[in-house]
């Protein structure tokens, strides 16, 4: 398959990146100690790189296209995933189960602390990234403050725990009731607005709960943070690290089946409905007779519980706190959970937390390129599926014509 | 075709998820003296977790060439943290779990104080290079931590001092960067000059880190007509004060800490950094470990060291140096002998107190003078 | 009332509303075209900026003059960064273009982190001294403790460069074609205009602004690293929504807006919280223009 034209197309891209990189890959220039070093043998290498890459580049391009002429592959409305069919034929769905049940009590026991420690932290995302879900996935908000939420939940339980002595169990609760209540005041002003108006919002929302927590010492200790938050207790007994750990882990195993019961349930319900529609024609949704204002505000509440009892978990987890934990980097990274594992969807969702926050652990083998590939699967994984690694089934109700809208 | 793709797609990731979960799982045991290395090496603070591992390469290279720690190998693992404490929490548990025996860092106040509320349940010595936050040492929360830098108090009040009883200065304004280092720094500056009462402090502010200009607090400086600033933060920032004052030909004095006092800082300043003060600690380049040290990384690395580059070399030999007079790597042995035990540093002859804090390490007072740091007796 | 410190305050934010601006045009035209929030965009500033200081220091040491240097590194920034410009248009947001939108949005989030950190291994994690390129006016000097030259020298570059742009979209061929690509790709591409190179002129001409911008910045702060894009960015993209994002005066003016908004508040009250201002302040444009102050809001059709 390899012809003149591809060898042509090819060659192109070898010199163009070559000229492109040639700057910054080939000369280091070093102006503390006047020295300028030049490097070409990554100039070689680069092309050699791209040479080869843009053969499979293009390759992908052409695989994609041909699946795009069978189906449009943005159409999500029929498009099941074989992970999809599993779980709806029981012939797969129930031994599935099962295996993932055993695999999920006995992760403790096979693995060492290190990565029970890393899938908690995994799990703490799958319930921010099902509670943003609500916001962005189900009534289409996208909300790049969404960290506020989780900082408001981590120093609710830091500084009761500090000022008062509530344990982590009264804690929870309350952290998710103040996060909610502070969902609420977010999107009391920003009723009126839309799309990006609405991101930048939010992003200023979360900026300034961090900058208000950086900067007010007598209220939040600034930048030093709180230290010495006791870990979640287990009706008093004393518990060593590693007992502890496990504690927290089937602890947040249990809270992400409950987050992922309540959010189906909600999903399904008349609330559910309303912020789908919502989502998909503001207008047409209000002509319908569903109240706006109270849609919103309820996906902003309900969101921001999630990241608030995310954040009483985080605080525990850790033990210590500062700003440096919920700068806008962290909403960005929870937004890209929702979008890369497919909004709407909770198995969607689930798998983008675990392969957003696993990767870069499990990348360190290539330590200082991690955050670079990083990088790079978040833009390949976008091109190659839009729509999130699982994404949404609509509810179809067919009728016999294909329609489109 | 199109179902078989998207399956062979998801297996593909399920296997290397898979496998990824059970590769780091397989380490092999050989017997090795492990020392781990924590701290920023990517992200935006990179530059100050960098240096760090360097040092620890440079001298466990050194060490392994003579034939190590009684008489076993070091092996040295370096993990980033980002200067995050969720990060720096799992990088903990992650060398735990690659059962190191003493740890070097981590880089960033924070980050530390979430490792070691692990480190200190396993009974594992830390020791950092920079963390300076005084709590880790003087709450007595943390008896497994060591430093070898002076921490936010003790360089504060050496800075106030000297503004106070050399400069015989009445009005200073404090600014900071909002970070840990800096308003830590910050905050005492602040506290021993109002319990001076000789001087008064016209400004107390902080500064937006990355911020592309600073002239309104340069105006603010100006119009509050003070006749020093007190900078609490890393040298990035101080120089873009600096220069935007000595731009608006402003003469105010400009008094600042270990984070500015770099090489850096006087090439990115370039002539506004004249005159210049800034604390660090005790000249030591006439010492013969330091330039063995700088040469050291100059030969490996082609460039000059970073921030904290000595501060680290210094904490790699005494953690090392500990373990061998102490002959095993045990918790107790190893703590007595950091704090008996005195050992010959880049930063002088040095061993630690029951805080952690290092003794022999002394601090004093730069100037930029011709485009170098002079040390001001 | 101290008039001398609030003219002070006045030309401080001014100045600093011209950095904003120099980023933010970039932002808007993009987002005027394809409404994508450009993340990279910082990021195709920060590159212009490193180009910059890699060509002025090679040239340094072969000793040429000044004031060639500052063209030849402004011509090799520029350059560069429309090539980066156009290349990430093409591998990163092309193939998204009939993708829902926050896709394309996670890909420009990507690429960010990718360009951060190729800077940041093929460089260096440090701070670089940038050379000062603009010298300090001679005639200026009476002047200089109200404001620098370099500051005169951003202003009356984003000066210029707004009114380059206004005419450019205004009355070229390509202007008209970004105009009419910006309301209706479908409609623009049926009356004969090559939607995807009025995308890829967008693209080059905003990085070329960034690039100006990266450089005169660069050269007024004297320091970079790979980061510097990102929180510039995060600023001129406030500012660009501000104004009205997809409106070049707007953005202009928001970015101004923006600067003195940041440059009273600290001024008069503190700088403690001077971005907690800035961003109560943009809520607050918001609730009452929910467009933005130059934007259009546009009438839904049902």
């Amino acid at each position: 398959m390899v012809t003149f034209e591809e060898i042509k197309k090819s060659f192109l891209a070898c010199i163009w990146f070559m000229f492109l990189t040639f700057p910054i890959m080939v000369i280091r220039v070093n102006t503390v100690q006047n020295e300028i070093e030049w490097r070409w043998k990554n100039m070689i290498l680069i092309g050699i790189a791209s040479f080869i890459l843009s053969f499979f580049w293009r390759n992908l391009f052409r695989q994609k296209i041909k699946k795009g002429k069978q189906k449009d592959p943005y159409e999500n409305t029929e498009k099941i995933s074989i992970f999809q069919k599993v779980l709806k034929e029981k012939k797969y769905y129930f031994p599935g189960t099962v295996a993932l049940c055993f695999f999920v009590i006995g992760f403790p026991l096979l693995f060492s602390l290190y990565q029970i420690n890393i899938m908690i932290t995994a799990l703490i995302y799958v319930m921010l990234g099902l509670g943003l879900n609500i916001v962005v996935g189900l009534a289409g908000l996208l909300d790049l403050g969404y960290v506020a939420f989780y900082a408001v939940g981590a120093y609710s339980y830091a500084l009761l725990h500090y000022h008062f002595g509530i344990g982590f169990w009264i804690a929870l609760p309350l952290g998710g009731l103040l996060s909610a209540f502070f969902g609420i005041l977010l999107g009391y002003p920003v009723l009126r607005l839309r799309g990006d108006y609405l991101a930048i919002v939010t992003l200023g929302f979360g900026e300034i709960i961090r900058l208000i927590l950086e900067n007010w010492n007598e209220f939040s200790f600034g930048p030093s943070g709180i230290a010495n938050i006791p870990r979640p207790g287990f009706f008093g007994i004393k518990m060593s690290l590693e007992g502890h750990t496990i504690y927290l882990y089937y602890l947040m195993i249990l809270l992400v089946l409950f987050t992922i019961f309540v959010v189906n349930r909600l999903q399904n319900s008349r609330i559910g409905r309303a912020w789908i529609a919502l989502r998909e024609d503001e207008i047409a949704c209000q002509a319908m007779g569903i109240d706006k204002a109270k849609t919103k505000l309820t996906a902003f509440a309900l969101g921001a519980t999630w990241a608030g009892m995310g954040g009483v978990i985080f605080a525990a987890k850790t033990t210590f706190i500062n700003p440096a934990s919920f700068t806008i980097w962290e909403s960005i990274i929870i937004l890209c959970i929702v979008v890369l594992g497919g909004m709407g969807s909770i198995f969607g969702v689930i798998s983008g937390a675990m392969i957003l926050i696993l990767l870069p652990e499990y990348l360190r083998a290539f330590s200082e390129y991690r955050m670079l590939i990083f990088g790079v699967v978040l833009v390949v994984m976008m091109i190659f599926r839009p729509g999130g690694i699982i994404p949404d089934i609509r509810r179809a109700y067919k009728y016999k014509s294909k329609e489109t809208h | 075709m199109m179902k078989n793709r998207s399956k062979k797609w998801m297996i593909t990731v399920v296997v290397g998820m898979l496998l990824c979960l059970l590769v780091p799982g397989l380490g092999f045991a050989a017997d090795t003296i492990k020392l781990g290395v924590a701290g920023a090496h990517s992200g935006d603070l990179a530059s100050y977790g960098i240096p760090s591992v360097r040092a620890a390469q440079i001298v466990v290279d050194e060490i392994n060439a003579k034939g190590g720690v009684l008489g076993k190998q070091v092996e040295l693992l370096a993990e980033d943290d980002v200067c995050k404490p969720e990060v720096a929490t799992n990088t903990a548990t992650k060398l735990l779990s690659k059962k190191v025996d003493v740890v070097l860092g981590h880089i960033c106040s924070g980050a530390t104080k979430a490792a070691l509320g692990i480190y200190k349940d396993s009974k594992i010595i830390v020791m950092s290079p920079s963390a300076t936050n005084p709590d880790l040492t003087q709450s007595g929360e943390y008896p497994n931590f060591y430093r070898t830098i002076a921490s936010d108090d003790a360089q504060a009040k050496l800075d106030v001092d000297f503004a106070l009883n050399v400069l015989k200065l009445k009005k200073i304004a404090v600014i900071h960067d909002k970070g840990d280092y800096g308003k830590g720094f910050a905050e005492f500056a602040k506290k021993f000059l109002e319990e001076s009462g000789k001087a008064e402090v016209v400004l107390y502010e902080g500064v937006t880190p990355g911020a592309v200009d600073y002239s309104a607090v340069v105006q603010k400086v100006k119009q509050n007509k003070a006749e020093a600033v007190i900078y609490g933060g890393y040298h990035p920032e101080a120089s873009k004060i600096v220069t935007q004052m000595r731009k608006k030909r402003m003469k105010t004095i400009f008094i600042s800490d270990d984070g500015v006092k770099d090489d850096t800082f006087i090439k990115v300043a370039g002539k506004y950094s004249e005159g210049v003060y800034a604390s660090g600690p005790k000249d030591c380049s006439q010492n013969p470990l330091n330039i063995a040290a700088v040469k050291a990384h100059k030969d490996k690395y082609g460039e000059a060291h970073g921030a904290f580059y000595e501060n680290a070399y210094t904490a790699t030999l005494a953690l090392l140096n500990a373990i061998q007079k102490a002959g095993s790597t045990d918790y107790d042995a190893v703590s007595k002998a950091l704090k008996t035990e005195w050992v010959e540093t880049p930063i002088g002859k040095i061993r630690f107190d029951d805080r952690g804090d290092a003794i022999g390490a002394g601090f004093s007072v730069y100037q930029v003078q011709n485009g170098k740091y002079i040390e001001l007796k | 009332m101290d008039w001398n410190y609030f003219l002070e305050l006045f030309l401080g934010g001014l100045t600093r509303g011209s950095i904003y601006a120099l980023i933010a045009l970039g932002y808007t035209m993009v987002y005027g075209i394809i409404e994508l929030i450009n993340f990279a965009h910082g990021e195709i500033y920060m590159i212009g900026a490193f180009t910059a200081l890699i060509v002025a220091t090679v040239l340094s040491m072969l000793g040429m003059n000044q004031f060639a240097i500052l063209i030849c590194a402004m011509v090799a920034a520029v350059v560069y960064s429309c090539a980066y410009g156009f290349t990430v248009e093409k591998l990163a947001y092309k193939p998204l273009r009939k993708a829902p939108r926050l896709s394309a949005l996670i890909s420009a989030i990507g690429m960010s982190l990718f360009l951060q950190n190729y800077v940041l291994l093929a460089q260096t994690s440090d701070f670089l001294p940038f050379p000062s390129l603009i010298p300090d006016f001679e005639f200026w000097e009476p002047y200089a403790h109200v404001i620098s030259s370099q500051e005169l020298v951003i202003l009356m570059t984003s000066f210029v460069v707004m009114v380059l742009l206004t005419l450019l979209i205004k009355f070229t061929k390509i202007g008209k074609a970004m105009r009419a690509t910006a309301q209706d790709k479908v409609m623009a591409a049926l009356v004969g205009i090559d939607v995807n190179r009025v995308i890829s002129v967008t693209f080059i001409v905003g990085s070329a602004t960034a690039a100006i911008g990266g450089v005169l910045i660069a050269s007024h702060i004297g320091q970079i690293n790979f980061y510097i894009g990102f929180i510039a960015g995060i600023k001129a993209f406030v500012a660009a929504v501000l104004g009205g994002i997809g409106s070049i005066p707007g953005a202009v003016l928001g970015s101004f807006v923006l600067g003195w908004t940041e440059s009273f508040f600290t001024g008069y009250i503190s700088s403690d919280y001077e971005d907690v201002f800035a961003f109560m302040f943009l809520v607050f444009i918001l609730i009452f223009r929910p467009a933005g102050i130059l934007g259009r809001s546009e009438t839904q059709k049902v």
